[in-house]
Parts: structure tokens; C-alpha cells; sequence
């Protein structure tokens, strides 16, 4: 008797859950059982924690040229492993190892930097473009779509080509521009579609001031692409970040570690010396990418009401 | 047919007038202006105020932009820095070798990706969908100069390929068009075509990982959505045989996503092509790009970026043209 009435509830109350629960919710609880999401995840994880404790990681100074003397440029050299410089060092006899750690800091900084500026720009002309809709809409549309009729890469190389002295600002600049289109023509597209929504209309027939329901209503309901895209980004901002220091663009001071500098400048001077100063940062941003895509992609996954159960 | 060709054309005409002005708009935020800026190191007050003149800085800012505007439309950037020769011609020099090499990387591209998307979709959650996953996801984590010093290294030396350049030294082959291959096979040099290719291996695969990683993804995607539309059921249900269904149900209409995807990637092929044509010292037009931007080759750099986002405008409306051709459907709309 008991088993039959828990048989009969059994679909009832699994229905009752999931119709109970936010999409935010049942996305979480989906990402959770998704070993990409997972791996992804962990990596981002690893990276964040890494970035926010590396002064206090970091076994040396990574300023410190104490073996500067040992490495000659002109013949060659420079050291490779040794006893407390488990990956030797760099062109100015630094602590290679101590330079990776703190670099994490640097490049998630520019990462985060370039997706933020991005999207903020981008969330602006798009919010305005499918809230007023109209003239508005079309101008907005027309510029956004000669910023998207750049290649990427060009687009970032001829914004950070415009200052006659590149720094790292110049490069978070020049690489959330290329951002700025796509996330605007999201959030426009997502807009549009809660324009004709029906709970927008009740809020407009119920008196709703139009500022409230773009504010509370359309904006908060549109931002589920934004958010995936951004996840997106900030791979692919680390990624054109580390090609305009290879192209030249990127920050001229040699102090700063940063893992897209170091690739990007190992990758021009030292490969045929030391690979090695190329090949570490290299992985570094390769799993630090792959992370972000895999929580980006599990996540669009997760948000895809298709997929919901 | 021909009514939607006209109105794609028109609908580009805006875009590319908008762009003429970002690009005036550009030249002129340069540092230290635009006359400072194209004359380089060898700018003094004399020169700066003489190219003002003759570019017409003196004057109002409309007839400014119509003056450039007119430059651009024949072809007029000025003269490179690097090599003192008119910007136009070197891009006419160069521009077969980035052909050559964007085609090949495209056909790569497509020649894998599709068939890999395809089985991925077909056999989903199975050891090779999995495979493919991974791979094309690392594939866009790589940076892709790196990639290209990578295959320098661990591929050249034991595939007996050349990592470097577009001719061996020593090879006196003759240039006709500057498509290295097309010219081998006009003059009978074989030794020359074959030479070609082998310059081309490793570059065209560097440069081909991008397009080739996103174009697996959506041809996946896309044939999975195909799989699950009405037609495909009936088609099964009619008893049509599985080699039918997979061909001309499922393969064609899951394929029209990826041919826009073609198109996209375009830009993400010029704009890899300025990475690996540094890294192979392939000389093509991202190879002049990149050192356009080590010396600040400002009439240079103007120039191909104006010349790389027309083509990318181009090839795009292109697409949306074939993409009428192959779907119908597109054309009403």
C-alpha cells in the first residue's frame, strides 16, 4: 500500500520540482552533474586562487635579478634549472618559476579587464538599441556592424596601433573592443525577444514606467547569452592579448609578468636558446583557455532551455 | 535570384561607407597626426606642413574625407615606410601568397571538419564524439603562433619540410600571377609547384586549426539539431534507405549552417594569417602587416586594414548570396 502511494507520488512531486525551480537553479544543479562543467570549473578555480595568493606563492622575488651575470644574450645563454630555480631563469636572470605564479595575477587581470570594459560597452549600445527599438535601433545596429566587419585580430591591432606608446592599458583596451560588437548584438537580439514577451506587456498595461520594465524586467531576463559569451571572452581576450605582444603591441616594461608578454616575447627572442620560456607560458594560457571555454560551453548548455528536464 | 543580388550588394554600400569613415577617422587620431605619423622618422616641420598641403590637411574636414575617399577609390595609400614603394603595389605582390595560403587552410578546414562533425553528431556520446569534443576545444585554447613554432620544431626537421619562407634558395622559379603553384603549373616547373607545396604544408595546417575547430562544432550542432526535425522521421518512416536519409535529408540541410560558419571564419583567417605568416616568414600581406606594425609603417598599415575588412565585407556578402542559392528559403524573406 505504502510502495503504491510513493510509486503514484513519485512523478508527481519530481514534476512539482522541476516546475519549482528557477532556470539559475536547475542550471546549477545540471552544471554540477556535467563533468565538463566540472573540469572547467576546477581549472577556473585553480587559476582564480593561484592569481589572488601568487605574491604569497611565489618562493622568489620576481623582480629580483640576482643571476643576471650568469646570462649571456650574445652567446647564447641562459640557465636552465638549478637548485632553487626549479625552471630556471629569464632573459634578465629572474626566477622563471616565481614569474609564471605571479603572471597569473597580470593575465587574469587583463583578461577580466578586456571582458568587463567589453561588456559594459557593449550591454550599454545594445540595451539602448532594443530598448527604444526604432532609428535608435538601426543606427546603433549599423556601427555595430562595421565594428564586426573587422577580423578580430585587426580590429584589436588597429585600436592598439593607435597610441604611439603601448601599455598594458592600451592592450586591455584594444582587445575588449573586439568584444564590444558581439556583446551588444546579444543583448539587442535577447531585448527584442522580451519586448513581445507577455510578461513585459502585463508590466506595460499595469502602468509599469518604462524605465522599471527595461530595468527590472527585459534587462535581467536577457542576460543569460551575455553571461556565456563573457565566460567566452575571457578565454579569447587572454588568447589576443598574448598575439599583440607577439605582434609588438603589448607593454614594453620589462617588469611585468605577464603570461601572454612572456609567450609572445619568448616566442620572438629566446626560442632558438631556451624554448622552455615560451613552452611554460604557453601551457599556462592553453589550460587556462581551455578552462574558461569548458565552464562558457557547459554553461550555455545549462542555460539552453531546451535542454531542461 | 537576380533581385536578391542586387539588394545584398546595396545592403553593403552603407556598411562600407561607414567604414571609409572610421578608417579617415583613424588616420587622423594617429600619434602625432596623421602627417607626423605617415612620414615616420624622417618627419620635420618643413615635411609635416608640405604633406599637409598635398594631403589636403589645410583644408575643411568634409572635403578632407571626399579627398581620401577619392585616394582610396584608386587605389592612392601612399608610399610604405619600409620599402619607399606605393602601399597599393606591394598589396597586389603579396596578396596571392595570402591566397594561396587562406584557400588552403580553408580547404583543410572544411575537408576535416565537416566529415568529423558529421561522426561526431552521428555516433553522439560515443569514444569518437568525445575525441572531437576535446580536440576541437583545445584547438581554439592554442594561441596559434605558438602552434606555428611548434610545428618549426618537432614537425619540420622530420617531415623534411621547410619551415620558413614561400621558395627554397637557389630555386629560380618563374613568377607570373605570384601564386607560386598556379605559376609552376602555367611554366612546366614542377620542381617549382612541388616546392610550393611543401612551403605551404606547414603554415596552411597552423593557420587552419582555427577555422577547422569551429566548423566541426557547428557542423556537429547543426547536423544534431537536423536529426531531430519531422522530415527526417518521415523520410525514415517511409522506409527510404539509411544511405538516402544520410545524404539528402540530413547532410544537406545540416550543412547550410556551416556555409555562413565559412564565411565568419574568413576574418579569423586574415587575422590568423598576420600570425602565422610572421612566424613562417611567409610573404604574404600579414606578414607585411606584422612588420608594418614593428615599424609603425602607418600608410601601410591603413591600407591593408581598410583592404582586410572590404574582403572580409566581400566575402561575407558572398556567402549570404550561395547561401540563397543552396537554401531557397533565404530568398523569400
Amino acid at each position: 500500500m505504502n510502495t503504491l502511494l510513493n510509486k503514484k507520488k513519485e512523478p508527481i512531486d519530481k514534476l512539482a520540482a522541476a516546475s519549482g525551480r528557477s532556470l539559475g537553479g536547475e542550471a546549477l544543479r545540471r552544471m554540477l552533474r556535467s563533468p565538463v562543467a566540472i573540469t572547467g570549473g576546477a581549472i577556473t578555480g585553480l587559476f582564480l586562487l593561484l592569481a589572488i595568493f601568487a605574491p604569497l606563492l611565489a618562493p622568489k622575488d620576481p623582480l629580483d635579478r640576482t643571476l643576471q651575470d650568469q646570462v649571456q644574450l650574445g652567446r647564447g645563454i641562459i640557465p636552465g634549472s638549478m637548485p632553487g630555480y626549479p625552471l630556471g631563469v629569464d632573459d634578465f636572470g629572474r626566477d622563471f618559476l616565481s614569474r609564471l605564479i605571479v603572471g597569473a595575477q597580470q593575465t587574469l587581470l587583463v583578461g577580466v579587464l578586456a571582458t568587463v570594459i567589453g561588456v559594459l560597452i557593449g550591454v550599454l549600445i545594445g540595451g539602448i538599441a532594443g530598448a527604444f527599438g526604432g532609428w535608435v535601433d538601426t543606427v546603433l545596429m549599423r556601427l555595430v556592424d562595421v565594428m564586426l566587419s573587422f577580423p578580430s585580430l585587426l580590429l584589436a591591432i588597429s585600436i592598439a596601433a593607435l597610441f604611439a606608446n603601448p601599455s598594458q592599458w592600451t592592450v586591455i583596451l584594444a582587445v575588449s573592443m573586439v568584444g564590444v560588437p558581439i556583446f551588444a548584438r546579444l543583448l539587442r537580439g535577447s531585448m527584442l525577444v522580451q519586448r513581445d514577451a507577455d510578461h513585459v506587456l502585463a508590466a506595460t498595461s499595469l502602468g509599469v514606467k518604462r524605465g522599471a520594465i527595461v530595468f527590472r524586467h527585459m534587462l535581467p531576463n536577457s542576460l543569460g547569452p551575455v553571461i556565456v559569451q563573457a565566460t567566452l571572452t575571457l578565454a579569447t581576450s587572454i588568447l589576443e592579448a598574448a598575439a599583440l605582444s607577439f605582434l609588438g603591441l603589448g607593454d614594453p616594461d620589462p617588469s611585468r609578468a605577464e603570461w601572454g608578454l612572456m609567450l609572445g616575447k619568448a616566442s620572438r627572442q629566446f626560442l632558438d636558446i631556451r624554448p622552455e620560456l615560451a613552452y611554460y607560458p604557453a601551457i599556462a594560457i592553453i589550460i587556462v583557455a581551455l578552462g574558461f571555454t569548458l565552464l562558457g560551453e557547459s554553461l550555455r548548455e545549462a542555460l539552453d532551455p531546451k535542454n531542461r528536464r | 535570384m537576380f533581385r536578391f543580388l542586387v539588394r545584398r550588394l546595396l545592403q553593403a554600400i552603407p556598411t562600407l561607407f561607414i567604414l571609409s569613415i572610421l578608417i579617415f577617422a583613424w588616420l587622423r587620431s594617429l600619434p602625432g597626426g596623421p602627417a607626423a605619423a605617415l612620414l615616420g622618422d624622417k618627419a620635420t616641420p618643413e615635411k609635416i606642413a608640405n604633406l599637409n598641403h598635398v594631403l589636403g590637411l589645410d583644408q575643411p574636414i568634409i572635403l578632407q574625407y571626399f579627398g581620401f575617399l577619392g585616394r582610396a577609390f584608386t587605389g592612392d595609400f601612399g608610399n610604405s615606410l619600409v620599402s619607399t614603394q606605393p602601399v597599393m603595389g606591394e598589396i597586389i605582390t603579396f596578396l596571392p601568397a595570402t591566397i594561396e595560403l587562406g584557400l588552403s587552410a580553408m580547404i583543410i578546414a572544411i575537408v576535416v571538419g565537416i566529415p568529423a562533425g558529421y561522426l561526431s553528431a552521428r555516433f553522439r556520446g560515443g569514444p569518437v564524439d568525445n575525441l572531437v569534443i576535446v580536440l576541437s576545444l583545445i584547438g581554439v585554447a592554442v594561441p596559434v603562433f605558438f602552434l606555428g613554432y611548434m610545428m618549426q620544431d618537432l614537425l619540420a626537421s622530420p617531415l623534411g619540410l621547410p619551415s620558413q619562407g614561400r621558395q627554397a634558395a637557389g630555386l629560380d622559379a618563374t613568377a607570373i600571377t605570384n601564386f607560386a603553384i598556379l605559376d609552376g603549373i602555367m611554366t612546366g616547373e614542377w620542381d617549382a609547384v612541388w616546392d610550393a607545396i611543401k612551403h605551404l604544408i606547414l603554415p596552411a595546417f597552423a593557420l587552419a586549426t582555427i577555422p577547422l575547430a569551429v566548423i566541426t562544432r557547428i557542423t556537429r550542432a547543426s547536423v544534431l539539431d537536423v536529426l531531430n526535425e519531422d522530415f527526417v522521421r518521415t523520410a525514415n518512416s517511409k522506409g527510404l534507405t539509411q544511405q538516402v536519409v544520410r545524404t539528402r535529408h540530413v547532410l544537406r540541410n545540416g550543412l547550410l549552417p556551416v556555409v555562413t560558419t565559412i564565411g565568419l571564419q574568413t576574418g579569423a583567417l586574415l587575422g590568423g594569417a598576420v600570425l602565422t605568416e610572421r612566424v613562417f616568414n611567409f610573404r604574404g600581406l600579414g606578414f607585411l602587416l606584422a612588420e608594418g606594425i614593428e615599424r609603425r609603417d602607418y600608410p601601410r598599415l591603413q591600407a591593408l586594414l581598410l583592404f582586410g575588412a572590404v574582403v572580409y565585407v566581400l566575402v561575407n556578402m558572398l556567402v549570404d548570396v550561395s547561401y540563397g542559392i543552396i537554401d531557397p528559403r533565404v530568398r523569400v524573406r
